[in-house]
């Protein structure tokens, strides 16, 4: 399956932005979220980026006050996915312009075609950034 | 511009960022859940963009945790919007509030297939992209056609086809009909042919997912998988978008050597050369850069690229120089790249074999168990437990023990459960493993599970030489203050079975034993008060002479918990309390624990079970299932490293033993259980068994003179003895005195197809075997081991050799010490193909038991072939030259066990028939090669076709082909033998007459040249 689920969530652990790849119920979805989320960050920078959760891998990156959480099977590339993480980001930065926490909260929408662009099905589809950026403009040019 | 124009949503969003707490949030979000609700009851007066506020807003609040159980039909009601903006929100939010069970998407079907075969490219991308997301088997089959289409037409546009790809990915793993393999692997071969990196992309999952189900069907891809790893590792026609930090697609290559690893070997030489030059360059050419990203996108590769090294069994050059990286990285101090240094090198362990390069890192391993990083930690605790053998248990465990009062709370348990299970398999002896396993309990009582308490009692109990051991070590813990709960019960256990055996030592006088249980009953819960009511009444029994006072004072206590709470230590109370005035009648029920039968132990299987399979298999796990031998150290099978040590492969050995039927069990247990006390059964003498047997043997069939001859080859006393009888009367698995503990047609068969492992075993001694094969010639060591405290004697053991096979056993000593092994080396040498098997005719004397065994020898045909790779230009002209009897002889066979192709293929590398895929273009079957070797025909190559049914794998057609009509024949049969079934043991219906019979008669003459082969006659019997 590879990709289980990507997670934005700030310092004080509010969800940014979710999206999951196989089902799970709300509950389970909070229960998740609220043990990764306290595992995640607890941890200090000199400590490695991934953590091992149940039975499958989270690998984490944090930017400034924002943490980028990626829930993988256990024979996911973590560097991989370390480094797909800064593509995201470095995809938001181009069309934001160094983007922040309320740009992703208040164009939730931006940040859902972004992701959907770059990962279908839980697997990465796409890593051309002008590519993912394109439907983006188009609406933005239509409105 | 916030959000496309939908003021309201920003407004919402805001409010909600600014509530003050929980509280706040909760009543903002159920207002406007209030407020949505009311809006789409009268939905007609919404406009479309206000309908697409709402579900932006329900999305928002889904995302926070909130339960949004209306508004679907709003939702799906937009996707079915005409134009774009609406259809968007629409495909993307229902992808998110519904899953593929949700009855509501049923209804969207058509509007989704009318929008994937439509004509605008957007729209068919958002439907292909929420099908792939959430679609169900109901989708699977109304849309796979078109989606496949979609895929694979030349006039789509890549962005279109990309998505296709997963979407395709999705409705094969929901329905796997969806894809038809037979057709399917030409197209993927086109596939992979595809310019388009984006498309590669989802293309290379796609067969990623394809592949690991079945990768014979998709060996024409594997060139085209080490071409487009060849492009992008030499930046080959790589857009300049498609490159990160100056690294080509660093996902792309990681995926495609993802599927590479799907693929058992490669066989062709100059793909394999052409790999192995990408890794090469790969393993030496990334260097640490000071850009974190382009480190880590370069060391994603080389993590990967080492990975795919070790699948591929590079040679051992390459090999060595993966692990010096390895532990080059497990050094480092970035954190990143140690973790996953520790991490690669586990899976090392399990697929290939190089341990001992590996052990030479141990310290630095040890070094990353207290590293303050717990993710680094649990690495390392995996490591030293996959790393773990005979030659390095004591240090790694005594690591542990020394981690475990240090380590994590969530760390402790899996901690305990590793070091019980490793002080289990690798013990160098047993009292060092009660000595580990009690000082788990001591350390992190709390952690120590029954299960695992339970097994040092089993050990305890069957081995007689440990319990002064263990009851002293118990009665030491007893004196320290705030002894854990698991502790006093596991003490209390020991002491109250064998504590009379320390009677003599100071502080050891059953009273004394008594006083200091007692003083941890008023604080023990009620199973370890039921406990210590049975040792109190142990100990009783015990006291030789009555102590009166004791008596008195444990009847108290057996009074006071007459009318105890607890139905289960009432009944023990008034039950002891009742027996322990019976005087003499109290040492019968209360006899020491019989022995316990050998079974499972509880905690590999909790560790197994503990494994949680996830949805795909990874190559790395499919790959330990087919290569058990690789395994062994990771398995629960003895230590392949190092020498056998016989006394510790009993215990090593038992968990992996499967026990024979349960009847015969409980015999076995009873039988066990007297030995320390009762005098073996004097011997039945031979007229007996003479009288007994005697008119039976006169219809037995002729062959019953052959072991009459046996007996004089062996150079045995002429006359027959009550032993001989007994021993030949055993042969048939019944009836003796002594019974093997192990299953011995499992063994055997098992050594047909490894080389090294335990032949036999019972009670008092064990047989194992190491053999080395070289073209017909045959190196092998009998390690006889004595498993007891005093000597076995006239110890004898004569190789019955079939006439096919030259054996040459050295001389083997007549008595082997107490805890002994002595090895004997076997040299064999094969004179033709023949399906005859060699016996080794064993027995020994303990006391006054006489124990003899034939054993069938694992030096079968299999054991001189070679699996040969040949290419299709040179296997079929052989093929060809070769034909019809009796050189080439064709079966149907029938009853075949039925086993899948990767099944049978498996078979087939473990017999050293070397499967050769490819080389038929029909998938079904299978083709293989192998070399023989024996004296008469020397070299000589084997070519075999098995022509498999799907739709009924009970039957199947054998072809086999080679330049010597025995061979042909006896392979053919061979190879029949092992496809339709695995033996298991069937219980012989009696003692052989036979046999019995012939002990009786040792002068008489050989009848039947025919029966001359020790071994078909032996295969008769069994």
């Amino acid at each position: 399956m590879g990709i289980r689920f990507v997670l934005l969530v700030n310092k004080q652990g509010q969800t940014r932005l979710a999206q999951y790849y196989e089902y799970l119920t709300l509950e389970e979805r909070r229960a998740l979220e609220g043990e990764i989320v306290r595992k995640c960050l607890a941890r200090t920078e000199q400590q490695c980026s991934f953590v091992e959760h149940r039975n499958y891998k989270i690998v984490y990156r944090r930017y400034a006050s924002l943490f980028f959480l990626v829930g993988v099977d256990n024979d996911e590339n973590e560097l991989a996915i370390l480094e797909f993480i800064h593509l995201l980001v470095e995809t938001m930065d181009r069309h934001f312009g160094n983007v922040c926490e309320l740009d992703i909260m208040f164009h939730l929408e931006k940040a859902h075609f972004m992701l959907e662009e770059m990962v279908m099905n839980g697997c990465v589809i796409e890593t051309n950034k002008t590519i993912i950026l394109t439907p983006i403009h188009l609406m933005d040019r239509a409105s | 511009m916030a959000l496309l124009g939908m003021r309201g949503l920003s407004v919402f969003i805001s409010d909600v960022r600014n509530c003050q707490n929980k509280e706040q949030e909760r009543l903002r979000i159920d207002k406007e859940l209030g407020n949505i609700r009311t809006r789409f009851k009268n939905e007609k007066g919404l406009t479309p963009n206000e309908k697409k506020k709402y579900v932006w807003k329900m999305l928002y609040i889904y995302m926070l945790g909130y339960d949004v159980d209306f508004g679907h039909m709003e939702a799906l009601s937009l996707i079915s919007a005409p134009k774009y903006p609406e259809k968007q929100v629409g495909y993307i939010v229902t992808s998110c509030l519904l899953n593929e069970s949700h009855e509501f998407l049923r209804m969207v079907i058509n509007t989704v297939r009318n929008d994937i075969i439509g004509r605008n490219e957007t729209f068919q991308c958002l439907a292909l992209t929420m099908v792939g997301n959430i679609g169900g088997k109901e989708f699977a089959e109304s849309l796979a056609p078109d989606v496949q289409r979609l895929l694979i037409s030349s006039s789509c546009r890549p962005l279109v086809r990309k998505k296709a790809a997963l979407c395709l990915l999705r409705l094969y793993r929901k329905n796997p009909d969806v894809v038809n393999i037979d057709g399917w692997s030409d197209r993927m071969s086109q596939l992979l042919d595809e310019r388009d990196l984006g498309v590669l992309t989802s293309v290379m999952s796609l067969f990623v997912a394809l592949v690991s189900n079945n990768n014979e069907a998709y060996w024409n891809c594997l060139p085209k998988c080490a071409k487009i790893l060849e492009r992008l590792a030499r930046n080959q026609d790589i857009p300049q978008e498609y490159t990160y930090y100056g690294i080509p697609s660093p996902w792309l290559q990681v995926k495609t050597m993802k599927a590479l690893q799907y693929f058992p070997t490669v066989e062709d030489p100059n793909t394999r050369r052409a790999l192995f030059e990408v890794l090469q360059r790969i393993l030496m050419g990334t260097d640490v850069v000071k850009n974190v990203n382009k480190n880590n996108a370069s060391h994603a590769v080389l993590f990967e690229a080492l990975a795919l090294v070790m699948h591929l069994d590079a040679e051992k050059e390459m090999m060595s120089q993966c692990v010096a990286l390895l532990g080059k990285f497990i050094a480092v101090r970035e954190p990143n790249i140690r973790y996953l240094g520790l991490e690669n090198m586990t899976r090392m362990l399990l697929i290939t074999d190089v341990q001992d390069l590996i052990k030479r890192h141990q310290a630095q391993i040890v070094t990353s168990l207290k590293d303050p990083d717990i993710s680094i930690r649990r690495r390392a605790l995996d490591l030293l437990y996959g790393m773990c053998d005979v030659t390095n248990a004591k240090d790694i465990v005594e690591e542990l023990l020394q981690y475990l009062s240090t380590a994590d709370f969530v760390m402790r348990e899996e901690l305990a459960l590793k070091a019980a299970i490793l002080a289990e398999k690798f013990a160098p002896d047993l009292s060092w493993y009660v000595d580990v396993i009690l000082q788990l309990i001591d350390k992190a009582g709390d952690f120590v599970s029954d299960d695992i308490w339970y097994r040092v009692v089993q050990f305890v109990t069957n081995n007689e030489d440990l319990q002064p051991y263990a009851a002293a070590k118990a009665r030491e813990y007893l004196d320290k203050p705030a002894l854990h709960e698991t502790m006093v019960k596991v003490s209390a256990y020991i002491l109250g079975e064998y504590s009379h055996l320390l009677a003599r030592r100071p502080g050891c006088n059953p009273k004394e034993i008594f006083t200091i249980i007692n003083e941890k009953l008023p604080t023990v819960s009620k199973p370890t008060v039921a406990i210590l009511l049975s040792t109190y009444a142990k100990i009783l029994m015990h006291t030789e002479p009555s102590d009166p006072e004791l008596q008195e004072q444990i009847w108290a206590i057996f009074r006071k918990y007459e009318s105890y709470i607890d139905v289960e230590i009432q009944q023990r109370a008034v039950e002891y309390f009742v027996l322990s005035r019976k005087g003499a009648a109290l040492a019968d029920v209360l006899a020491e624990m019989p022995k316990f039968p050998e079974r499972q132990s509880a905690l590999l299987k909790k560790a197994e079970d503990a494994e949680v399979d996830t949805a795909e298999q990874s190559a790395i796990k499919l790959r330990s299932q087919q290569q058990t031998s690789n395994a062994l150290v990771v398995t629960d099978q003895q230590p392949v490293n190092g020498p056998l040590p016989i006394n510790q492969l009993g215990l090593v050995r038992i968990p992996s033993q499967k026990m024979e039927a349960s009847s015969h069990n409980q015999g076995l247990t009873k039988e066990n259980g007297a030995v320390s006390k009762v005098d073996p059964e004097p011997a039945p003498s031979a007229d007996f068994l003479g009288d007994l047997l005697g008119p039976l043997a006169i219809e037995g069939p002729p062959a019953a003179t052959v072991s009459a001859e046996q007996n004089m080859i062996s150079g045995l006393e002429a006359t027959p003895n009550a032993a001989d009888a007994l021993a030949l009367a055993t042969v048939g698995d019944q009836s003796n005195s002594v019974q093997p503990i192990v299953n011995i047609a499992e063994r055997f068969h098992a050594l047909c197809l490894k080389d090294s492992g335990v032949l036999y075993e019972d009670p008092y001694m064990q047989i194992g075997i190491k053999s080395e094969w070289r073209a017909h010639h045959g190196h092998l060591v009998l390690f006889l081991g004595n498993k007891n405290t005093s000597p076995l004697l006239s110890v004898r053991a004569v190789i019955l050799p079939p006439t096919h096979l030259k054996v040459e056993l050295s001389l083997v000593p007549e008595t082997i010490p107490p805890r002994a092994q002595v090895q004997c080396p076997l040299e064999v040498v094969n004179l033709r193909a023949s399906r005859d098997i060699a016996v080794l005719d064993f027995s020994y004397k303990f006391g006054t038991t006489v124990v003899s065994v034939k054993l069938r020898l694992p030096a079968v045909l299999n054991k001189f072939l070679q699996p040969k790779s040949v290419s299709a230009e040179e296997f079929f002209p052989q093929w060809k030259s070769l034909s019809g009897p009796p050189l080439k002889l064709q079966e149907v066979v029938r009853v075949v066990k039925p086993m899948s192709l990767p099944e049978m293929t498996n078979l087939f590398t473990s017999l050293h028939l070397g499967v050769i895929p490819g080389l038929d273009t029909n998938s079904n079957n299978l083709v293989s090669c192998t070399g023989f070797y024996s004296e008469s025909t020397r070299a000589m190559l084997c070519l075999i076709r098995v022509e498999t049914d799907p739709s009924d794998r009970t039957q199947l057609r054998i072809t086999i082909a080679s330049g010597d009509p025995t061979l042909t024949f006896e392979l053919k049969e061979f190879i029949k033998e092992h496809l339709i079934n695995i033996p298991t043991p069937t219980p012989a219906p009696a003692p052989s007459p036979a046999l019995a019979a012939a002990a009786l008669q040792p002068q008489s003459p050989i009848t039947r040249a025919g029966y001359t082969d020790p071994g078909v006659m032996l295969a008769g019997l069994l």
